[in-house]
């Protein structure tokens, strides 16, 4: 079902945990759709994201789309932190199965929200970050019968 | 530990090796159509109505009121879709439950849609519905109630001769999805007033691809598979002879051996919930601690999902299933748990552990150490038991 970078980003995922004093959190998803993420930024005055850590509460491909953003955005600017996306996760993955595509979006959004957090404390703009929606969810809807 | 421990068997079954062996000439020498007149096809025919036969007697029917199908899904389908039309002219109200099969369902979601009004019955928290409840759903116009015997996720055993009993007082067919109680209980459709009972071969060590219907003498209920004779013109296409043969195996065998397997298997069962729920912290059973199919274990573990947890027992040979969304491809958790009154997210760390009389406390000993290690991982990667922990007056870990 999940192909092996998937795999191996579920079982050994990295940036697992908090950071203390954070530059900007982000927690995205609702334990009603059995998905949220968390995301930890620490962020030096040259606005590069110098460590980066997230808590899961989800499926093996919320897990894994955790642990390979964090993994992309760390090093990089926050600017260039917003080159991650969806789409670059699910690519780093290999892929992902059709149903588990709204677990990478997750991700993105995590990420923004940890990158809005950071933004908002500090008084300035990231180019093309806008307000993190509450629950990405909300526009799937099942088939009917 | 290099083999699969395999406690999914509400999934599905091993095939017996003996029913295995009674299908075999049925594909090979005695290949022959039963509808044939000729000689060569009828160790196919006798071999259906020995099948027949059985099943029959293992419910105290006659003969002639079983009607082989594709399986538990087809025969559900059939019960109440070709009743609702039979008994249209009567009424268009049905009464089922919120903890039905999705075979159930969504064929009454179907027929909701094409003008049937049905009434969905509440469960307590441990998934039986209330009589009191179901006496004050029927209406002069209810035509059918199908309430399951046994719940597939969390085991729970219906009060089926009460219902039995509403039913024929109130002159209404009761019809009853018995895919998991089928050769795990005992069932007799006279004691229990069953109008019609839907049952699968791959529940019961069986094959798959078959099942019954058993439909009382005397109902109106017709052909919902139109297209031949076969099956007293109810049940149209040649019938699946080796299958048939297999489940008429099965039968026997599950018949044969129902109070011993039970006995071996409740004890595994209790011995694995008592051991998860002693040595596993923020963990509930979910469904009836007695009154249930003797080799169902279901748990919710707070603060993480299942799909995680069966990606990592798989990893350790252990299959299991789970009620959480990522697993029933949709965005809610399983309507049984949501049923029993469980939150989403507890719901979704939802964990189903079948087991069978082949298991042994060693395998159960081995699983509980793996879910342990399992559970505490996910928890360490938990937002939810972050917040948990970290809630304002807690009094640090757990």
């Amino acid at each position: 079902m999940y192909t092996e970078k998937v795999m191996d980003h579920f079982q050994n995922p990295r940036n697992v945990g908090e950071i203390e004093n954070a530059s900007g959190t982000g927690t995205v998803g609702n334990a009603k759709c059995g998905d949220i993420m968390r995301i930890y930024l620490d962020i030096d005055e040259n606005q590069v994201i110098r460590d980066v850590k997230f808590k899961t509460f989800g499926c093996g491909a919320a897990v894994a789309t955790s642990s390979m953003a964090t993994e992309m955005v760390k090093g990089k600017t926050v600017q260039e932190a917003m080159e991650v996306t969806n789409k670059a996760v699910m690519e780093a993955l290999d892929g992902l199965p059709p149903v588990k595509v709204h677990c990478s979006l997750l991700a993105e959004e995590a990420i923004h929200a940890a990158l809005w957090d950071y933004a908002e404390k500090n008084g300035i703009t990231i180019q093309g970050l806008e307000k993190p929606k509450s629950d990405i969810s909300e526009h799937e809807e099942d088939e009917e019968y | 530990m290099n083999q699969v421990i395999y406690l999914d068997n509400a999934a599905t079954t091993r095939t017996r090796p003996e029913v295995v062996e009674a299908m075999v000439p049925y594909f090979s020498e005695h290949y022959g159509n039963p509808s044939s007149v000729y000689e060569f096809s009828s160790p196919c025919k006798e071999a259906i109505d020995h099948a027949r036969e059985a099943i029959a007697e293992s419910l105290g029917a006659k003969k002639n009121e079983i009607y082989f199908t594709a399986g538990g899904t087809e025969s559900d389908n059939w019960a109440i879709k070709a009743t609702a039309e039979a008994y249209a002219s009567k009424g268009k109200h049905i009464i089922t439950s919120k903890i039905e099969h999705h075979a159930v369902l969504h064929t009454c979601e179907y027929l909701e849609k094409r003008g049937f009004e049905v009434t969905y019955l509440n469960v307590d928290e441990n998934g039986i519905i209330k009589l009191e409840e179901l006496k004050r759903a029927i209406r002069p116009d209810t035509i059918l109630i199908s309430i399951m015997f046994a719940n597939n996720e969390i085991g729970t055993i219906q009060p089926i001769k009460e219902i039995g009993a509403i039913a024929r007082e109130h002159g209404i067919l009761f019809h009853t999805d018995a895919v998991q109680a089928y050769c795990h209980v005992p069932i007799s459709v006279d004691e229990y007033q069953i109008d019609m009972l839907s049952a699968s071969g791959h529940k019961l060590n069986g094959p798959k691809g078959i099942g019954f219907l058993y439909i009382r003498t005397g109902l109106k209920t017709r052909s919902f598979i139109h297209g031949g004779a076969q099956e007293r013109k109810r049940r149209g296409g040649t019938e699946n002879v080796p299958g048939i043969v297999g489940l008429g195996k099965a039968v026997e065998m599950a018949m044969g051996t129902m109070e011993e397997r039970a006995e071996k298997e409740r004890e595994l069962r209790d011995y694995l919930i008592d051991k998860v729920m002693k040595e596993v912290s923020f963990v509930r059973l979910n469904g009836h601690r007695i009154n249930r199919l003797t080799n169902n274990a279901n748990f919710a573990f707070q603060f993480i999902e299942g799909e995680s947890m069966l990606i990592m027992l798989d990893m350790n040979g252990i299959c299991g299933s789970s009620g959480s969304a990522c697993t029933s491809g949709s965005l809610d958790p399983s309507h049984v748990l949501l049923a029993i009154g469980l939150p989403h997210e507890i719901a979704h760390g939802s964990l189903r552990l079948t087991l069978c009389e082949e298991n042994t406390r060693e395998e159960m000993d081995y699983v509980v150490e793996k879910i342990k290690e399992i559970v505490e991982k996910l928890r360490s990667m938990s937002p939810l038991y972050e917040d948990y922990v970290k809630r304002p007056g807690a009094k640090g870990h757990m």
